[in-house]
């Protein structure tokens, strides 16, 4: 084990996978010569070179595209977005092609691609650099969706994430990338996908949170044991596949739970985990499902209105204390 | 309303001379040529016999099966859409004659001809084409996405403009694996105006990759001319803004469409150098099997029919003593043969069964 920061983690994975098999490249802006927007990339231009290491030009769709094709001719792509805002350039390569790929053209054509970046809120950039999309690419069938929460969730899954034969969706939170934890050094260390993590063990209230929001999640149940309520805090780490029982196992044992998100609630991840648990455990609820959400508003820029836009402990610890009648 | 068809505009096109389909006044620039439809049949490189019958084999077999498809969707053996390739076929059959078994082609959803063109059988065409479980996609894709990883046919694509990323990766996986291979990418005129051609055509020249742009311009994008749909319309031209080395091929000549895209294949083999050729041909049915086709006239089609592909090579072959009648009749003998003997293996075939709705999502099984 070693202790090192989610951006290091990150790119110790990337460096054992490109190390491993010759057919993984790297391709994004500015991965190579400038060491990575967020320096996730930094190094793997000089360790393993312009072939496997390459600089795009600002051209999403072309180099999404492109990635796809490379993997249908054997291939195992590794595309940056330099943040998932501009990945929405590239939907219609990654929806239209890598998801169906496989399916339409009747099993004949793998797609083993990662598209990976920073997604969710930043620090004050406004409404078209800090979104969370990941209830976009989790609808599609055919895509897997993951989002870590802690640098050796984050090394382990992407290594997975690179070695799985599908097209797979990595979102890091742009604002957890210095984040610090201890992360095994095994080369072969590797997470599964689909499988959730129970970040804290609790008999009161089940917390599900991903992404950003679980370091919040864990400090409200902090902050709830000292009110009398003890929580469980699960991370489903994939979105899809999405490890339902976990988190229903869970349910059935406290009875309340809520879903912390930072993205926005319609149509979001949050509904579709709190439409399972309602069809999958509604009679052991002793209260609704509550979800806590980013405002559904565009991401303002002023810092004030940016805080207020974005859950927090406090709202977590509000929403557990609703869902336990204590308010 | 035939106010959008090409005689109003003034600019005359359609004769029988192939000077009206490669207008006189286009340019020549960045390494623009105009190919050799302008020559005689003695000045085209010398091809033997084999090779020529197989060419005007395949182009028949091709027109016929398409107007087999029509009758079958007619009779409502086939679904959804059906866009049939009658008068394009000397693109797809002079293009792919010129490369190699092993090379890749990806294409839109005009693509039965080129399908069977890359050696995919008819019979496992129509057999998707009905939806069967022994269609070449398994029954998944349909019409519009025909896939054979056994002879390097990578679909069918149906967003327009798609495969042309797709087809840019899979000359970068040929350059990085280090093979020789190629890949021709077919598309229509109209997804020239899609951000996926410009960003593609950047990326293979400044990575120089092997892959050939081969934009299949029958005037019009679904009911749309191309007049009213493109500032620029000579779209080899386009080639210019990255330094691509691009020919404008009269589409209607099948060997002028082989050496063009022989010409390409060179390039692309020994040097990693893409190319654009722009094929002008014209499409004699409607977008799909639903198009009325009301936006051009009865006449303006009949002119280009006048040029027809299988028509103007079976003359060539003629004039130079490769084919006679007799032999025809019998090619035609064959032919109907082949395209009942499909109809018949894709009539026979099995439905998917019905677990196949769950299958190839994914590339292992999700377990829940």
């Amino acid at each position: 084990m070693a202790v090192m920061t989610m951006r290091d983690a990150l790119n110790r994975a990337l460096r054992e996978e490109l190390a491993r098999d010759e057919n993984v490249f790297l391709m994004g802006e500015e991965v190579a010569e400038y060491q990575g927007a967020y320096k996730v990339t930094r190094g793997l231009l000089d360790e393993f070179g312009p072939k496997r290491v390459i600089d795009t030009p600002i051209t999403e769709l072309g180099f999404a595209g492109l990635g796809v094709g490379a993997a249908m001719a054997g291939l195992r792509p590794i595309v940056e977005f330099m943040t998932f805002n501009f990945s929405i350039l590239a939907t219609d390569q990654i929806i239209n092609s890598a998801a169906k790929m496989l399916y339409m053209s009747g099993g004949q054509f793998k797609i083993p691609i990662v598209f990976r970046g920073p997604g969710g809120s930043a620090y004050q950039v406004s409404s078209q650099h800090s979104q969370a999309l990941e209830s976009w690419y989790a609808y599609f069938p055919g895509l897997k969706v993951v989002m870590p929460s802690t640098p050796a969730d984050a090394k382990g899954l992407l290594k997975s994430s690179i070695r799985d034969d599908d097209p797979v969706i990595f979102i890091e939170q742009e604002r957890m990338y210095g984040m610090k934890g201890e992360v095994p050094e095994d080369a072969d260390f590797t997470i599964p996908l689909g499988v959730a993590d129970i970040k804290r063990e609790g008999a009161d209230a089940t917390i599900v949170a991903r992404s950003l929001m679980v370091p919040l999640a864990l400090q409200a149940a902090d902050e709830l044991e000292k009110q009398g309520v003890s929580c469980e805090v699960i991370d489903p780490r994939t979105i899809r596949p999405l490890d339902i029982n976990t988190i229903v196992e869970s349910v059935k044992k406290t009875n309340r739970v809520v879903v912390a998100e930072e993205s926005h609630p319609f149509a979001g991840v949050g509904a579709e985990i709190s439409t399972e648990i309602t069809e999958r455990a509604f009679d052991y609820l002793d209260a609704p499902v509550k979800r806590v959400s980013g405002a559904d508003v565009p991401m303002p820029y002023a810092k004030n209105l940016e805080k207020l836009a974005l859950p927090g402990v406090e709202q977590i610890v509000a929403a557990v204390r609703e869902v336990s009648y204590l308010n | 309303m035939d106010n959008q068809s090409t005689e109003s505009t003034g600019k005359p096109r359609g004769t029988t001379s192939a000077a009206a389909i490669i207008d006189a006044d286009m340019p020549n620039g960045c390494g623009t040529r105009v190919a050799d439809s302008n020559m005689a049949a003695s000045e085209h490189p010398t091809e033997n016999k084999e090779t020529l019958l197989d060419i005007f084999r395949r182009m028949l077999l091709i027109r016929r099966f398409e107007e087999k498809c029509a009758e079958s969707y007619a009779l409502g053996k086939i679904g959804g859409f059906c866009h049939l390739y009658i008068g394009q076929e000397a693109v797809g059959v002079g293009a792919i004659s010129a490369i190699r078994a092993d090379d890749y082609v990806l294409t839109s959803y005009r693509e039965h001809g080129q399908a069977i063109a890359k050696g995919i059988s008819p019979e496992a065409v129509m057999a998707e084409l009905y939806g069967k479980a022994d269609g070449c996609s398994r029954g998944k894709g349909g019409s519009m996405h025909l896939f054979s990883k056994e002879v390097n046919f990578l679909g069918g694509h149906a967003i327009v403009g798609g495969q042309i990323p797709l087809a840019t990766g899979v000359a970068f996986a040929s350059k990085y694996q280090q093979t020789d291979q190629v890949t021709l990418c077919f598309f229509g005129e109209a997804a020239v105006n899609q951000g996926a051609f410009h960003e593609s055509l950047n990326l293979a020249q400044l990575w120089k990759l092997p892959c050939i742009y081969i934009c299949e311009n029958n005037k019009y994008g679904m009911g749309t001319s191309l007049e009213r749909a493109m500032s620029v319309q000579n779209i080899a031209q386009k080639a210019c803004a990255y330094e691509i080395a691009s020919e404008f091929v009269d589409g209607m000549d099948v060997l002028a469409m082989r050496h063009a895209t022989q010409r390409a294949v060179e390039r692309a083999r020994k040097e990693n150098l893409p190319t654009l050729i722009e094929a002008r041909t014209y499409r004699y049915m409607g977008h799909s099997m639903s198009d009325p086709g009301n936006y051009r006239t009865r006449a303006e089609i009949e002119k280009y029919q006048e040029r027809d592909p299988i028509k103007l090579f079976t003359a060539t072959l003629k004039e130079n003593d490769v084919i006679d009648d007799k032999q025809i009749a019998e090619f035609e003998a064959q032919i109907k043969a082949q395209v009942e003997s499909a109809v018949r293996f894709a009539d026979e075939s099995p439905e998917p069964d019905s677990r196949e709705l769950y299958t190839n999502v994914y590339a292992a099984p999700i377990k829940d």
